[in-house]
This record gives structure tokens, C-alpha cells and sequence, in this order.
């Protein structure tokens, strides 16, 4: 699966589309060191984050793209920092089910 | 060989910028071919030396040493130093305030973090005068 599958699942709004990459697993979390330890590389991050400092953990985990839930929105800083880093998505539904969404794309 | 050395200044409470000097390093990294597990860790160890000098130190500098055998980094900080170490060390110990909490930080797991990605980590702290971390990273 890539990044473009993601973004092409309907209940996902796109907020900021990089370069087309892999999306190996699907990883949730909030709290920001735990990401920045344990969020695996290529991973879709599904989080109620949307400040500027979760695409500082994005880019430095590496992973493949962002996705705000739970109606979550990216601040404008944040969407800002996001340019040649990383491809950044909402969605309306809760963080589990939108993992789940991404997840039905990986088996 | 002569280590390759990367300065950067870590501002107080720019919590916008953190990050910039951890990602520059990452970038260097990655372009002279360090293996990516390598290239993670000190990432990580090095991402929460910087919030935690913008969060608790009032800023600082932050020196990189890059060696084919070893990534070196040393961040220095003039702010409040910490009182109790073993206390700092364990994870969920966090002095953060709310509003830091609020962007998703002050888990408590910096130093314990750093810690566990390194092979190498001193710190020497006097409270009321600053902190100085050196950790490293072995390829």
C-alpha cells in the first residue's frame, strides 16, 4: 500500500500531499515521545495531534504520512511545516476506526 | 579522520522550531550514508534533548561530532539544572507544564528515552546554574 491509496480512501480529507511512498503498518498515538520512540518507520500516524511539533516527530520517525481523527484539524503552522516532509490527511471518524480504515489497505 | 562538527542554538520556548536541529542532523546523517538504524537513534535522542532545553532550560547549544564509529552530542543549557536525577531518569517523571502537556508532551520519557537509544550518556547538572548532557550513539 502507498500514500496514495490512503488518501484515496473517501472518509479522508487531504490537507498536504508530498511525493507518493510505502505505508508498511498503521500506528496511533497522541503522546508525543512515545511517537517519536515507537511510531515505525513508513507507518501511517493516526493522532488528535495537529500541531506544528507532530511533523518535527513525523519527519523524524519517518513515517509516511499523517492523519488527524476525530475531526481533528492541522493548525496553519503545522500545515506549513508539513511542506517536503510529509503528506497530511483528516478524517472525521474516531482514531480506531480510522486505523482500521488504513489497516483493511495493509491485509 | 577529523570528526565532522554541526552547531546549533536551541531558542527558549520555540516550540515551532524544535525539531530543526534534530531533523538537520538526520539530513546529514542520511546523506553520509550512516545505516538508518543509527540515523533513528540519534534522532530520537537527540529530538528530546532539544524540547527538553526549550521546555525546562531556557534554550542552549547543542554540538554534533560525526565519526565513521560514533555519533557524538552534547547539549549544553544555562537553565534551572536538575534537582534529583533518579527521579528525572524514571519514566512517566515529568515537571511539565499543562500547557506543555498540551502539545502532546511531558510523557515523562525524555531522558528515559535518550537513555535507551544511546550507548552513552553523562549528566552533569548544577541546580540554579545548567545542564550539560553528552550522549552517543556507536555505528
Amino acid at each position: 500500500m502507498t500514500v496514495n491509496d490512503v488518501v484515496k480512501i473517501p472518509e479522508f480529507e487531504i490537507v498536504w500531499q508530498e511525493e507518493d511512498r510505502q505505508v508498511t503498518s498503521v500506528f496511533t498515538c497522541d503522546l508525543l515521545s512515545i511517537c517519536m520512540a515507537k511510531a515505525p518507520e513508513d507507518s501511517a500516524w493516526v493522532t488528535v495531534m495537529g500541531n506544528r511539533n507532530v511533523i518535527a516527530v513525523a519527519s523524524l520517525a519517518d513515517v509516511s504520512c499523517v492523519i488527524a481523527a476525530e475531526g481533528c484539524s492541522f493548525d496553519e503552522e503545522a500545515v506549513e511545516a508539513a511542506k517536503g516532509k510529509v503528506t497530511l490527511l483528516k478524517s472525521p471518524l474516531p482514531v480506531f476506526e480510522t486505523a482500521c480504515l488504513v489497516h483493511q489497505g495493509l491485509v | 579522520m577529523e570528526p565532522m562538527i554541526l552547531e546549533y542554538t536551541v531558542s527558549a520556548d520555540d516550540f515551532s522550531g524544535a525539531g530543526e536541529a534534530s531533523g538537520d542532523v538526520k539530513k546529514t546523517l542520511k546523506s553520509l550514508g550512516f545505516p538508518p538504524e543509527v540515523i533513528r537513534r540519534v534522532s530520537v535522542a537527540m529530538y528530546e534533548a532539544e524540547i527538553n532545553m526549550v521546555i525546562h532550560a531556557r534554550g542552549g547549544k547543542i554540538t554534533v561530532e560525526i565519526s565513521p564509529d560514533e555519533i557524538r552530542v552534547c547539549c549544553e543549557d544555562v537553565g534551572p539544572g536538575i534537582p534529583d536525577i533518579d527521579l528525572a531518569m524514571q519514566e512517566g517523571w515529568s515537571t511539565a507544564s499543562d500547557k506543555v502537556r498540551g502539545l502532546g508532551f511531558g510523557a515523562g520519557m525524555g531522558l528515559p528515552n535518550i537513555k535507551k537509544y544511546t550507548d552513552y550518556l553523562d549528566i552533569k547538572t548544577v541546580v540554579g546554574q545548567g545542564t550539560t548532557l553528552t550522549m552517543s550513539v556507536a555505528v
